[in-house]
């Protein structure tokens, strides 16, 4: 939507100047004005009803996969997710939320890519990340090039030579696996208890598989799990900010300077990164 | 072959807080100053709309890119360094302005202790207190002496702050008042005074009102938008150098900035510097850029680097605990910020809100303003409670013992989620013979340099110091009424996660130069046209942040280097010799 095509400019003129005295922007006696004069605009014009607009539905029409070519990988992260993060009273499980799809772009980008980090060999094969014990360390020994070298005590987190994505498809692959050796049947198609057990074995590390520990594969899908159900609607998950709602978070909003000092706890219908901008 | 430029006075290598205040005083002066950045240009608009927790927070959209050049770490001598792969473990600045663009902004002075710690310590307790090993010294200046450039730089950067009531002598009120407080800070600091603590509004880099800075840069009120940490401030309310100090050095008309300009290595002759060389990022072009006065404010890992690579002064040897380049090591990491967490179940606090730099602050337990005697530590920490502003995939906080995933998690952590408060003590770390900055001998950077190699463990000093911290910020939080308490734990070993930019030494002031880098202007003993600013010049990691330290002795090296173009040239300082190696 562009400015000039808002039908409702006046009661927004309204709303912002509202804002500015509410804001306490005019108190403080702003002298940047023309800093926030396009956002003020923007946040604004656009009111804060626009998510009424079925924004989100309208992106579940379009979503596809970019980076999962398999239909039984994708499957499989999707079942996992919503075991993560499951439907319940609260409301809407990980699939609803779009977490899957999340993922997968998130799979497709330069973090999936490790394109911002530092990717250069020689890589050491892995040790846990957590054995800090000195005695513990002292086993630890790896041959390198011209010597043998202690493996630094809690190495530095991430000394595998798979990207992210790579990383994901590996580790579904070993679930996968699991799923046929423990329960002779595909992961999907288990009992959630069952597929509960399986997560809980790549928790504490117990399947090794290229190279690297399991239980770094489950941190990584977890932490991805949660950072799909509450990031911004932007990015595919949160959809509609249904998890925001049942977080009662607002999402961004541009000054709490009139509430910092309220006692009681403030619900508001949340705004997402569209409406902040006001594109 | 490097393209030979112009000469100028000064040659400035970095554009944060150090590398802006030192730019900015010489251009005032009417020197003529090249500031050279690494990172890309970037303006207030660049951050106008960007409150997104995922590109910023959790994908690290401020932090430098590692794909060329990272660190290496290990924990002990004798282990094989492994580099810090992913920007999550590495949290430096780059892009104009640097990681001064994306922090916090809560400030404090260090204390009166901390300028003379060896001395104070010995008077106080005797020699024995020192464990062989522990390599402090007093830093060849006092509080006293530095106190007018910590006014100085808060008056540049609009502090907003209370006194500390336990705090050291001030010149001056800060400039603006404290921040407004939040219910949760205000519970915080009735309960800490209801134990008999001290506690206070900690002071901020987020502006409590509309100011304008004596260079006459104009500041905006803070909003409290939460989106701080992390990310650029929108509103021209958060003090860094785009709203302070870059706009001062370039209205000068003296001060050239080039970014997408990495500094690769400092040229010399005859023990003085002659210039940089560096190379334009977008082209692979290479530079020389002669000057009078190389100014490098890198932060610690550039600056430390840097020196190295040019083979300027002697690399610190662990073994025969010689060598200045690389010694004193040290910063807060997985062993400091511990303490408590509460959860209430019949409280709610607006926590999705904050700033920065908004917090209650409690110094009780600070330096040695509590004895030692019985204590197996020296130094203390600094007690917080702060409210960032928690966004959605942060703040997913459950009592311990709740699973981290699946249907319970679900469930607690969104009833959890405003019901959360954590209090944690900022723990002061001291430097050790066995932690310090080499180069690597295995991994290089995107030209075939070798990369920096950080060897550091943490010590029983680092967990003794930890565990009193915990129990400290434990009774506060049951002063607060939590329902349930959680002790954060004490790690074992270090964890190889340079988060938050708490690192320094390397290039530590001295009296003395067989212990210390610089003087107390940050001017190299060992080439007196080479200035090496920031937190690379502190010799140990006092219980707070360390910017406004930072920021006060760039204020001061500002003014030796002034001094010593007037002047020309010399050392600023006279050598000494102290009796006690340490
Ligand atoms: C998330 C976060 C929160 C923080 N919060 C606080 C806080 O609340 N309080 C506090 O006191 N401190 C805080 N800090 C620390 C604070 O950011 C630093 O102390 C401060 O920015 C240091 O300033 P500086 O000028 O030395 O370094 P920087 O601001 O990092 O500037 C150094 C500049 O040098 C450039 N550079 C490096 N190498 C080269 C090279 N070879 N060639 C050219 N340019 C180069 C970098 O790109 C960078 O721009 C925080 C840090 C982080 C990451
Ligand atoms: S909290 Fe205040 S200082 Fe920080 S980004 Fe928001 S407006 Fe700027």
């Amino acid at each position: 939507m562009t400015n000039n095509k808002n039908p409702n400019q006046d009661t927004q003129d309204l709303s912002r100047r509202k804002f500015l005295k509410s804001g306490g922007l005019v108190a403080g006696g702003l002298l940047g004005g023309s800093l926030f004069g396009g956002l003020l605009t923007n946040q604004f014009q656009k009111g804060t009803k626009e998510e009424a607009t079925p924004q989100a539905s309208k992106q579940v029409t379009f979503d596809a996969r970019t980076f999962f070519s398999r239909n039984e990988d994708f499957a499989l992260l999707s079942a996992a997710t919503e075991r993560i993060y499951p439907e319940n009273k609260n409301g809407m499980g990980a699939i609803e939320l779009g977490v899957p799809y999340f993922i997968d772009r998130q799979c497709a980008s330069n973090w999936g890519r490790n394109a911002n980090d530092y990717m250069h060999g020689p890589f050491p094969s892995i040790v846990k990340t957590d054995v800090y014990q000195e005695e513990k360390r002292q086993n630890n020994e790896v041959i390198t090039s011209s010597s043998v070298v202690k493996i630094p005590a809690g190495t530095a987190n991430y000394q595998t030579k798979m990207t992210r994505g790579t990383f994901f498809l590996e580790g579904i692959n070993a679930m996968e696996q699991t799923a046929q050796d423990k329960f002779d049947d595909r992961f999907v198609n288990l009992e959630p208890e069952q597929q509960d057990e399986i997560l809980q074995m790549f928790e504490k590390g117990e399947v090794k598989f290229s190279g690297v520990d399991s239980s770094d594969f489950f941190k990584l899908l977890r932490k991805t799990t949660i950072e799909g159900v509450y990031a911004d609607p932007v990015y595919g998950g949160n959809r509609n900010m249904e998890a925001w709602r049942m977080k009662e978070y607002p999402g961004p909003i541009m000054s709490f300077l009139d509430k910092i000092e309220e006692e009681e706890f403030i619900v508001m219908e949340p705004s997402s990164l569209r409406n902040y901008q006001g594109l | 072959m490097a393209k030979k430029l112009e000469k100028v006075d000064v040659v400035v290598v970095g554009s944060g807080w150090a590398g802006g205040i030192v730019s900015a005083e010489l251009s005032k002066a009417g020197y003529k100053v090249v500031m050279l950045e690494r990172g890309k240009d970037q303006t207030r608009s660049d951050f106008i709309g960007v409150k997104d927790e995922l590109r910023y927070t959790n994908r690290h959209e401020m932090i430098e890119k590692l794909t060329g050049d990272t660190i290496t770490s290990r924990v002990s001598i004798g282990d094989a360094a492994l580099p810090v792969r992913l920007q999550k473990d590495m949290n430096t600045g780059t892009d104009l302005g640097g990681g001064s663009m994306h922090w916090a902004g809560s400030v404090y002075r260090w204390r009166s202790y901390d300028f003379e710690i060896r001395s104070k310590t010995i008077e106080r307790y005797g020699e024995g207190k020192i464990p062989e090993g522990m390599q402090i010294r007093d830093w060849g200046i006092t509080y006293d002496e530095l106190e007018p450039y910590y006014a100085k730089w808060e008056q540049t950067a609009g502090i907003s702050g209370e006194p500390d009531p336990l705090g050291d002598k001030r010149s001056n009120e800060y400039p603006n008042p404290p921040m407004l407080a939040s219910p949760a800070i205000k519970l915080f600091k009735e309960s800490a005074k209801e134990i008999g603590l001290h506690p206070y509004q900690m002071a901020s880099g987020n502006m409590s009102q509309t100011y304008t800075n004596p260079d006459g840069e104009t500041l905006n009120q803070c909003m409290f938008c939460s989106f701080c940490t992390m990310y650029g401030c929108d509103f021209g309310s958060k003090s860094d150098p785009l709203a302070t100090v870059i706009p001062t050095a370039r209205k000068t008309g003296n001060c050239e900035i080039r970014t997408n300009s990495l500094v690769r290595r400092v040229i010399h002759k005859d023990g003085k510097a002659t210039g940089v060389l560096y190379t334009d990022t977008r082209t692979g072009q290479e530079f020389e850029q002669p000057a009078d006065v190389v100014v490098l404010a890198a932060f610690t890992f550039s600056n430390n680097r840097l020196l190295m690579l040019s083979d300027i002064g002697e690399i610190y040897n662990p073994e025969t605990r010689k060598g200045t380049i690389g010694r004193n090591f040290t910063g807060q990491f997985n062993s400091t910020f511990l303490g408590a967490t509460g959860f209430f179940n019949d409280k709610k606090f607006n926590y999705y809100m904050g700033a920065g730099g908004l917090g209650g602050a409690v110094s009780d337990y600070d330096a040695d303003l509590f004895d030692h005697t019985d204590l197996d530590f020296i130094h203390g920490g600094g007690i917080e409670l702060r409210q960032y502003g928690d966004a959605a995939i942060k703040n997913n906080f459950v009592p311990k013992g709740t699973p981290t995933w699946g249907e319970e998690f679900k469930e607690k952590s969104l009833f959890y989620a405003f019901r959360t408060l954590t209090v944690w003590y900022s723990a002061a770390v001291m430097p050790w013979w066995h932690n310090f900055m080499d180069l690597d001998p295995t991994y290089k950077d995107e030209f075939g340099d070798p990369l920096l190699r950080i060897t550091n463990k943490l010590t029983e000093q680092d967990k003794n110091i930890a565990k009193f911290g915990i129990e400290k910020c434990t009774e506060i939080v049951e002063a607060m009424g939590a329902d349930i308490i959680d002790q954060d734990e004490l790690p074992d070993q270090f964890d190889h996660a340079y988060e938050g930019m708490h690192y320094i030494g390397g290039v530590a002031m001295g009296e003395d130069p067989e212990t210390s880098a610089v003087n107390n202007y940050l001017q190299l003993w060992e080439m007196e046209n080479l200035f090496v600013v920031g937190g690379s010049a502190l010799p140990h990691f006092s219980s707070h942040h360390p910017t406004p330290t930072i920021g006060a002795l760039s204020y001061r090296a500002a003014e030796g280097i002034e001094k010593y173009l007037k002047e020309s040239g010399g050392l600023l300082t006279k050598p000494k010799s102290s009796s006690v190696k340490a």
